[in-house]
């Protein structure tokens, strides 16, 4: 054998002996696909089943009914019906409990029958274009389905139409649903990762071990830590929501104040996450292949931002609640696109500020005052 | 009596800064050379040059009979080199450890085997060897660093301060294995921090501010001094440095 | 001021014993080494004195305070410079300073004729920053840190490791003229020869301490006598001796060999001539000589 190549394979042998030698980066080598494919295949999808979505009937004739019977019998929709108002439909939205609404008005069967024609208002929740689209699109297919079987249209009459409103954004811009993800993303990914490995480069650097010996308090130097980060991150806020206002043309709804209010918070419970972090973590590589994949994977999947929550099997919606970001991706979708208060928002609120007392607690419990 | 090493107003510089000032020496075969001097007097880079590392800025080195400026891949082919701060790999075992590296110098299996038998039974290593280097003591460690080095039988090889921190018995064992080399007629080329070992040597020479100020065997120097130990030498030259490793 | 009782630390679950049943006192004011190759538990020993690891077994106390419940009170009058150098490189030498000063609470204009002799030093270049530094800076301005806060007592983990000779000789009368001001120093070193310069050291090595007195007691109590032996063959002079069947113990130091015999009678010496000159041995002197603290340590390893 040639020199060069018994060397390549002296060398490829070596390199085999670093990789299985080291449990940690095994267990992502092969953990990891696994774990995607699971969750890729089985779990998200971006077909929506069983959404929630409400039936406004004035006309009940007997078209009417069959077609929302047609809905109901549908695999996609969980149909609640209303007879009482737009009001209702209102609620629904801004609740998030429903995501679109078909009403059909007072003369819906005997428009269909005299003038071969009438509308069907459907309504739905712009904040999530993609699933608003979506939505939609299966609903004319029922439309449509329901037409063809009991109806054949003649001439120029158009049959049954839909008409569609888009509630919170009717140019349909996908900046609605980005803006908050990207947000989510970016607050999350800075003050988790940057706070972790600053804490553990002090300890991969010894400048921990001269700190331990004074009379240095755990809390202000995690304070101390925090706080660059906290006033970094609130200008990344104000950048975005400035681009996002003047360069995508997506105002802010409801009150900036409170949306920096909130953002405040997850950046609170984003620190304090990070902290817990490194409290574990003993190398700078260590911290950051934690946040990277605890913490960013986990959002990108589970905080609603690219795969809806609703669409997701039960084992994954709970896995969810605990990701922060889910909560403040909700809580900015509900400031900036429905302009929501707080009187909305408060459980969101609650449970994310739990969220970041639990990790701050946690953490400075068990903050190493030794090295080992 | 044949020149393995022959340098000849060898200089580097560093934009305005001149890290090694036109040194000149020759190392004899089989000769022990203590290569000596503060920190920051231009000892590493003058050393990295030598072993291919490193282009001079000016002036000429032979190592081996290759040019340092032409033949960089010979010379490395035909040294052995032992770094101070990294030498094996703390997660593969002895032998794998022998293995890799006389894969790497172009050692057949066979002759890889013998050879590896041969280092492991000498340094007593014989009942560690499928243990990770990292368990094993320091001074285990230095001194299979050092037979991994030389496995391939190089006509030089060149130590960076191979014995700092180790244990006084360790280090005289360490020596041992130097000098059964030089009667195999290796060349050692050295630096260290020990005066004591600066005596071991045949030959050794004492860079200040990037000049060599003292060249020749322990005893001359120390007679040319008028000091009693090598350590005296080295007080006396060191004092004269303006530079004090900046 | 430093009280050490039985003390052991031990990792991996047990499999590593760094430091096996420790026990010894440093005085107020001593300037004590503590004297070791790398491995020999120095580090350890330390990181458990100043309160950074547990110790597994025994106890100790800094100061009169007890290294497991009084932590605190010994990181507030402690001074430590760990071993490797462990301070910001991205802030400037001045910075530095300023941070340690400020985390015991107190200034560089408090306590600057503590450090000023070492700090005059590196003063000119108090902007730079501290990775920008040369080794020999980095371990004065590491050493101004750890004194800047007038400790009673300095831990001084291996501060010449790595450093040529002369920058150690200076370093060490840095340490003389601070104990000369009252501090309490316990410093570690795998230099052999810097145990002379020491009130009274410990020698260490596998976790145990293999001897604790001043260096001159150590150097008396070595019970052979101690030949420096030369001839013009060094290396086959060596091997020789080695094979002598009255060489005790014969190792090389420097430019002679330090031999004791295992029965040292009248004509022990006439017969080591006769010995060495049969194996055609020239140039042959055999000198009684003083054990240096090197010749101690092995002794004591066998």
């Amino acid at each position: 054998m040639p020199a060069s190549s018994s060397q390549l394979l002296t060398f490829i042998r070596k390199e085999f002996a670093h990789v299985l030698r080291d449990r940690k980066t095994l267990l992502i080598l092969f953990g990891l696909p696994i774990v995607q494919i699971i969750i890729f295949g089985f779990a998200l999808t971006n077909e929506v089943k069983n959404a929630s979505i409400l039936a406004v009937d004035y006309a009940r004739d007997e078209v009417s009914s069959e077609i929302i019977s047609k809905l109901k019998a549908s695999k996609y929709f969980d149909v609640e019906t209303t007879s009482s108002s737009h009001l209702d439909i209102l609620s629904g939205f801004q609740a998030g409990s429903a995501k679109l609404a078909v009403v059909f008005p007072e003369n819906f069967a005997s428009d269909l029958r005299h003038f071969n024609s009438a509308a069907l208002q459907v309504i739905t929740d712009g904040s999530d274009p993609n699933t608003a689209n979506t939505l939609t699109n299966y609903v004319r297919s029922i439309v449509i389905d329901y037409q063809s079987e009991n109806f054949t249209t003649h001439g120029n009459a158009s049959g049954i139409r839909a008409e569609v409103r888009m509630l919170y954004n009717p140019q349909l811009k996908g900046a609605h649903n980005f803006v908050p993800g990207v947000m989510a993303l970016v607050l999350m990914l800075i003050c988790v990762m940057m706070t972790a490995v600053s804490i553990v480069r002090e300890k991969e650097l010894g400048t921990m071990e001269v700190l331990l010996v004074s009379p240095f308090k755990p809390e202000l130097v995690i304070l101390s830590k925090a706080i660059p980060y906290l006033i970094l991150s609130l200008v990344n806020v104000a950048s975005i929501l400035f681009l996002s206002v003047f360069v995508l043309e997506l105002p802010v709804k409801g009150s900036v104040a409170l949306l920096f209010a909130e953002s405040t918070l997850f950046i609170f419970t984003s620190l304090a996450l990070g902290l817990f972090i490194s409290v574990r973590a003993q190398t700078q590589q260590t911290a950051m292949l934690i946040s990277l994949l605890g913490m960013l994977l986990p959002t990108l999947l589970f905080s609603g931002f690219m795969f809806p929550i609703e669409n997701m099997p039960k084992a994954l919606q709970i896995i969810s609640n605990v990701v922060p970001a889910r909560w403040y991706y909700t809580i900015v979708k509900a400031i900036m696109i429905k302009g929501l208060g707080i009187g909305a928002l408060w459980k969101e609120t609650l449970i994310l500020g739990g969220m970041g007392m639990f990790f701050l607690v946690v953490s400075l419990k068990n903050f190493k005052i030794r090295l080992a | 009596m044949e020149t393995v090493i022959k340098t000849e107003r060898l200089s580097k510089h560093f934009g305005n800064f001149i890290a090694v000032n036109e040194i000149t020496f020759n190392v004899e075969r089989g000769e022990i050379f203590g290569f000596l001097g503060a920190n920051g007097a231009g000892k590493t880079t003058a050393m990295r040059m030598l072993i291919g590392l490193s282009k001079p800025t000016s002036g000429a080195a032979s190592i081996a009979g290759f040019d340092v400026y032409r033949q960089t891949e010979q010379i490395k082919r035909n040294i052995g080199y032992m770094s101070q701060r990294f030498s094996l790999y703390e997660d593969l075992t002895v032998m794998e450890n022998i293995r890799f590296f006389g894969g790497i110098y172009g050692l057949r299996e066979k002759m890889l085997k013998a050879k590896g038998e041969k280092i492991v039974n000498e340094l007593g290593l014989a009942s560690e060897r499928n243990k990770l280097v990292a368990s094993i003591p320091l001074g285990w460690k230095q001194k299979l660093a050092f037979s991994v080095a030389v496995l391939h039988d190089p006509k030089i090889v060149f130590l960076d301060e191979p014995t700092g921190g180790v244990d006084p018995l360790t280090r005289r064992q360490f020596w041992d294995l130097i000098y059964a080399r030089t009667l195999e007629g290796m060349t050692v080329f050295i630096t260290t921090h020990y005066m004591d070992e600066a005596e071991y040597c045949n030959r050794l020479s004492i860079m200040v501010d990037g000049r060599i100020n003292a060249l020749g065997s322990p005893s001359e120097l120390r007679q040319q001094y008028a000091a009693s130990s090598m350590d005296e030498v080295f007080f006396k030259l060191a004092r004269e440095a303006r530079r004090t490793d900046n | 001021m430093v009280t050490v009782n039985g003390i052991s630390k031990s990792f991996y679950d047990g499999k590593v014993q760094a430091v096996k049943s420790v026990s010894f006192d440093v005085r107020s004011g001593e300037l004590f080494g503590v004297i070791g190759p790398d491995g020999a538990g120095k580090t350890t020993l330390f990181r458990m004195l100043t309160t950074l690891l547990l110790p597994d077994g025994g106890s100790a106390s800094v100061l009169e305070f007890d290294i497991v419940k009084d932590y605190r009170k010994i990181r507030r009058h402690a001074g430590y410079m760990p071993g490797r150098f462990s301070l910001y490189q991205d802030l400037t030498v001045e910075e530095n300073l300023n941070f340690f000063a400020t985390l015991f609470g107190t200034s560089i204009a408090e306590n600057y004729h503590l450090i000023r002799d070492i700090y005059i030093q590196i003063e000119p270049f108090k902007t730079r920053r501290a990775g920008k530094l040369s080794g020999g800076m980095k371990q004065k301005l590491a050493l101004c840190c750890a004194l800047i806060h007038q400790p009673r007592v300095l831990f001084l983990d291996e501060p010449t490791t790595g450093v040529d000779p002369v920058s150690r000789k200076e370093f060490w009368e840095m340490l003389k003229r601070l104990k000369e001001q009252g501090i309490t120093i316990l410093v570690s070193t795998p230099y052999m020869d810097e145990a002379t310069r020491c009130d009274r050291i410990a020698l260490m090595q596998y976790g145990e301490i293999l001897a604790v007195d001043t260096p001159a007691s150590i150097i008396n109590k070595y019970p052979e006598t101690l030949y420096a032996v030369k001839s013009a063959e060094i290396p086959r002079l060596l091997s020789d001796l080695r094979q002598y069947d009255n060489t005790l113990r014969c190792f090389s130091f420097g430019e002679h060999l330090h031999l004791s015999l295992r029965k040292e009678d009248g004509n022990a010496l006439d017969e080591l001539q006769e010995y060495l000159y049969g194996r055609d041995h020239r140039n042959v002197s055999i000198t009684d000589t003083t054990p240096t603290i090197e010749d101690c340590f092995i002794r004591l390893l066998k």
